[in-house]
């Protein structure tokens, strides 16, 4: 197999990650400049940080956005999942090619699209804007994106099992709490994240949708970048990418041991 | 009774996601192209006519009246516009070429290495995904600029003399737009390439074909799909992209998700922005309904 790993695909693999990674390198790098000027190496500092926590509009801002990733991806969750179970365990039902179009469009529709349509229906319907109408929107389109993870992980799950459970007298409701839910948990968590992450990330969807006192984070960072680069963006950018960074290596860790683990039983249970 | 509540749930499972996507995702369209047909007006909300319960039929029947296309005439008359929809499709297509150049030697590496070592190359390409889109834009600001970090070492190198102008310019929004949805165009080549039978390659060659014929022949025909998929997933979001022309181009770079933008918070004109998004969609439906075929084939294939 080495053999055939030849030394064009290594060179390829080291320019691609370096591309993907440098931008990201520097920026953390230059988080810890001493000078206000981005582009110039003054020394080590944590002086940015110190001020970040003293800039109370970004963390009232961050304070929102957690809040709003938190709600929106939990009920995105839950909505999410129940249309990767509809769209995969039922092939025929009135509207499903309409069903499914409005579940892969958002995957790709510009969000300038989404965020104004939104803004207008809320404003049609007298809502008025502000943190509810931000989670709201970010519910509509992270759903589309949990619905994804969790039939591609529901399409490749044994249905016998869950059969298995109704033979043995489980209602199907019983059967899906107990049996599928549970072997299809790590799709849903990562969906969770997924969701999560894309509603800390939006800014085009929430600058339509939100309204006065739902400033988000990535609101105030784009206010404060058009202003100009500034450390103390770096600095909340390398926090950012930090948290996340973390949450997805120890997510990764646990589903590997889940899934050893998953695969040590069925080796017990072929051997009984 | 269990057997009903049973068919309750079933129910239930498609029908309050179906709902949701309905009220969220689908009536909005109409809405926009409501008020695509009304006037701009002083007044809160920004247009006329607004349509309310208490005034009857007769209200219903005036405000239709006023309904009209003339924003679509006059978009469709104003070079600005036009100029701004071509130049986004251009720039777009430009960068999903480019993409796809920058992903598949990388996704072709990945399907390539040894098994061991793919999870952890593939973990390194979704991880930048999860970071934040609008951070990985600004970071490239301090790397493009006049006095940035990329000029500095051109310097160093003793390369340049005159600092390059990129940022500001349609070349660092390619650069913003190649590098946020590469890893869109990695994985579902990745997909493909992975499940690839190689020994069809390794046949041909045995047969007198070179490696490279044998790559377009052979490798390029097999990974279509994944070529389509990615294309579709850099193609269609990048033509109505803001964020990337709105931080890295220039004033001369023409992209529609920008002038949108601008229309509705810099002009307050709901009505020429909701035309804008209208015009925009039907750009986008052919494509977008490519890839929804695209993807439904392939969960059919799967199941």
């Amino acid at each position: 197999m080495a053999g055939t790993w030849g030394r064009f695909n290594i060179v390829a693999l080291i320019l691609g990650f370096a591309f993907l990674y440098l931008p990201i390198i520097l920026l953390v790098i230059y988080s810890f400049n001493e000078s206000r000027l981005v582009t110039v190496w003054a020394g080590f500092s944590t002086r940015w940080y110190v001020s970040l926590f003293s800039n109370r509009g970004l963390m009232d801002a961050a304070w929102v956005t957690a809040r709003v990733a938190f709600i929106s991806a939990t009920v995105a969750t839950v909505l999410g999942t129940m249309a990767a179970v509809a769209l995969t365990r039922y092939t025929r039902f009135r509207g499903r090619l309409l069903f499914s179009g409005m579940v892969f469009a958002p995957l790709v529709m510009p969000e300038v699209i989404t965020g104004l349509s939104l803004l207008l229906l809320f404003v049609a319907i007298g809502f008025e804007r502000g943190f509810m109408t931000v989670t709201l929107a970010h519910i509509t389109f992270s759903m589309c994106f949990v619905a994804v993870v969790v039939q591609s992980r529901l399409l490749s799950f044994d249905r016998s099992l869950e059969e298995a459970a109704m033979d043995l007298g489980a209602t199907p409701v019983k059967a899906f709490f107990q049996v599928t839910l549970p072997v299809i948990f790590p799709a849903v968590i990562s969906g969770w994240m997924l969701a999560f992450t894309l509603s800390l990330d939006d800014l085009v969807i929430a600058s339509f949708t939100s309204g006065p006192g739902a400033t988000t984070l990535p609101m105030r960072i784009y206010s404060q970048v058009r202003l100009g680069v500034t450390p103390e963006i770096n600095a909340i950018s390398t926090i950012l990418v930090g948290i996340v960074t973390i949450g997805v290596i120890v997510a990764s860790l646990v589903n590997k041991r889940r899934r050893v683990r998953q695969w040590r039983d069925e080796q017990t249970a072929a051997q009984i | 009774m269990s057997r009903f509540l049973a068919f309750i749930a079933s129910r239930l499972v498609i029908a309050v996601p179906y709902l949701w996507l309905l009220v969220f995702f689908l009536v909005p369209f109409f809405i926009v192209f409501k008020i695509s047909l009304s006037q701009s007006a002083i007044a809160i909300p920004p247009y006329l006519p607004v349509f309310r319960f208490n005034e009857g039929i007769e209200g219903l029947l005036r405000g239709l009246r006023e309904l009209s296309f003339e924003n679509y005439g006059w978009l469709l008359d104003d070079p600005l516009y036009v100029n701004a929809y071509l130049s986004s499709l251009k720039i777009a297509a430009v960068s999903t070429l480019l993409t796809l150049l920058v992903g598949y030697p990388m996704a072709y590496g990945m399907a390539r290495a040894p098994h061991s070592l793919r999870p952890v190359l593939l973990m390194m390409v979704i991880l930048p995904f999860w970071t934040s889109f609008l951070i990985r834009v600004y970071a490239w600001i301090g790397i493009l600029k006049p006095e940035g970090l990329l000029n500095q070492f051109l310097f160093f190198l003793g390369l340049i003399d005159q600092p390059l102008i990129i940022h500001g310019t349609t070349a660092a929004v390619y650069i913003g737009i190649v590098y946020s949805y590469l890893p869109f165009m990695v994985l579902p080549l990745y997909a493909t390439l992975e499940k690839m039978d190689y020994s069809l390659v390794e046949a041909a060659e045995d047969l007198g074909c070179t490696p490279i014929s044998a790559f377009w022949k052979i490798t390029v025909p097999l990974s279509l799909p994944g070529i389509v998929a990615g294309c579709m997933l850099v193609f269609i979001p990048a033509v109505g992209e803001f964020v990337i022309p709105d931080l890295l181009g220039g004033s001369r770079t023409l992209m529609i998700g920008k002038t949108l933008w601008d229309e509705f918070f810099a002009n307050r004109d709901w009505p020429v922005s909701s035309a804008v998004a209208i015009i925009l969609l039907l750009i986008l439906v052919v494509p977008i309904a490519y890839f929804q075929r695209a993807q439904a084939r392939a969960r059919e294939e799967e199941n």
